[in-house]
């Protein structure tokens, strides 16, 4: 039941985030600051739960990390989400064929 | 076009991103399972939030045991790009366009439905963003659900593989505009250095993942708005 109100309360807050924008503030947010702090927040975010949170993700810290490179690597020469993603399992999976 | 070509192209561009969704959302659903949530909650979770980073933050906050105040907390710092989002496309819409429209619309804001909604030319077209919807929203829900159920049969080097799709998919969330952009990709090295110090430092080591995060997240992405402002024209492109 716990965990039901925790997804209501996570469900609420992301679907008040979306609706409001399109619903209420039809004209520009006006302030620089909150702007560009807004466009800052999910590239901070996500870079903060990927590392070094992905070393602790699989069954050994160097297939983590051997992914996490290769996974940048991918992304910076054009890979996108999907190909990015598949491409570290995969690494994960045969370094652990090894390790 | 007519609302039935605009849903029909919908549906065509949302096979992909749908797919994309089942097998990202799959390591959801181990990490879901590895907190103690039930199939059933897991596909309850994904259908309401359509969010990946979202969830996968509420699920550190479960396992934290964390106070419903910072779940929302927590929720509202990850989802904030959605908040953008839901701006930048608020901008685009039809001033007629009647509210149940745009209701329904917002229930579905992603980076990726987002995206393509808002490449199209003109008033944002909300047939083709539902026609989108049809693949995306059961390709997160069921990915996650089947995560949940099958990640305790499959074998463990399988599990830690699928475990690392989620990070795969925030790498290429921010790496390209990391590429394009030095106050990000800066931003990003910042972050994981500071993620990693936080990791083991007196004090901050013992708070849980969640607090950590939207902490770091607040200092890097406010340090980087009084540093470095964006320019109008920067955020037509960006």
């Amino acid at each position: 039941m716990k965990i039901y109100l925790y997804i209501l309360v996570m469900a609420g807050v992301s679907y008040l985030i979306r609706a409001l924008p399109v619903t209420v503030f039809r004209k520009p947010i006006k302030s620089r600051f909150i702007r560009s702090f807004l466009y800052y927040v999910p590239y901070a975010t996500l870079a903060v739960m990927t590392f070094p949170a992905i070393l602790e993700a699989t069954q050994s810290r160097i297939s983590g990390g051997v992914a996490l490179v290769v996974g940048l690597l991918a992304a910076w020469f054009g890979a996108d989400l999907f190909k990015t993603a598949v491409t570290c399992c995969a690494v994960v999976f045969l370094l652990e064929l090894f390790l | 076009m007519s609302k039935k070509e605009s849903f029909v192209q919908g549906v065509r561009d949302g096979v992909p991103i749908g797919l994309g969704y089942f097998a990202v959302s799959f390591s959801l659903g181990i990490l879901a399972k590895n907190i103690g949530l039930t199939p059933l909650q897991a596909a309850v979770m994904s259908l309401l939030n359509n969010a990946s980073a979202g969830e996968y933050m509420g699920l550190t906050m479960i396992a934290a045991g964390a106070s419903y105040w910072e779940m929302a907390f927590a929720t509202l710092v990850t989802n904030a790009r959605y908040l953008l989002m839901s701006c930048a496309m608020s901008q685009r819409m039809d001033p007629a366009m009647g509210l149940r429209h745009r209701f329904f619309m917002a229930f579905d804001i992603t980076d990726e439905l987002f995206g393509i909604t808002i490449a199209r030319p003109g008033y944002l077209d909300p047939w083709y963003m539902y026609g989108a919807m049809v693949p995306s929203i059961p390709g997160w829900m069921i990915g996650t659900a089947l995560g949940t159920l099958a990640g305790s049969l499959l074998p463990l080097r399988v599990v830690s593989a699928f475990s690392v799709a989620l990070y795969g998919m925030f790498i290429a969330i921010f790496i390209p505009p990391a590429r394009k952009d030095k106050v990000i990709a800066a931003l990003v090295a910042l972050a994981f250095l500071t993620s990693w110090a936080f990791s083991w430092l007196p004090v901050v080591s013992d708070l849980s993942d969640g607090t950590r995060t939207i902490i770091l997240t607040v200092l890097l992405a406010g340090g980087a708005a009084a540093l470095f402002p964006r320019r109008e024209e920067e955020e037509q492109q960006g």
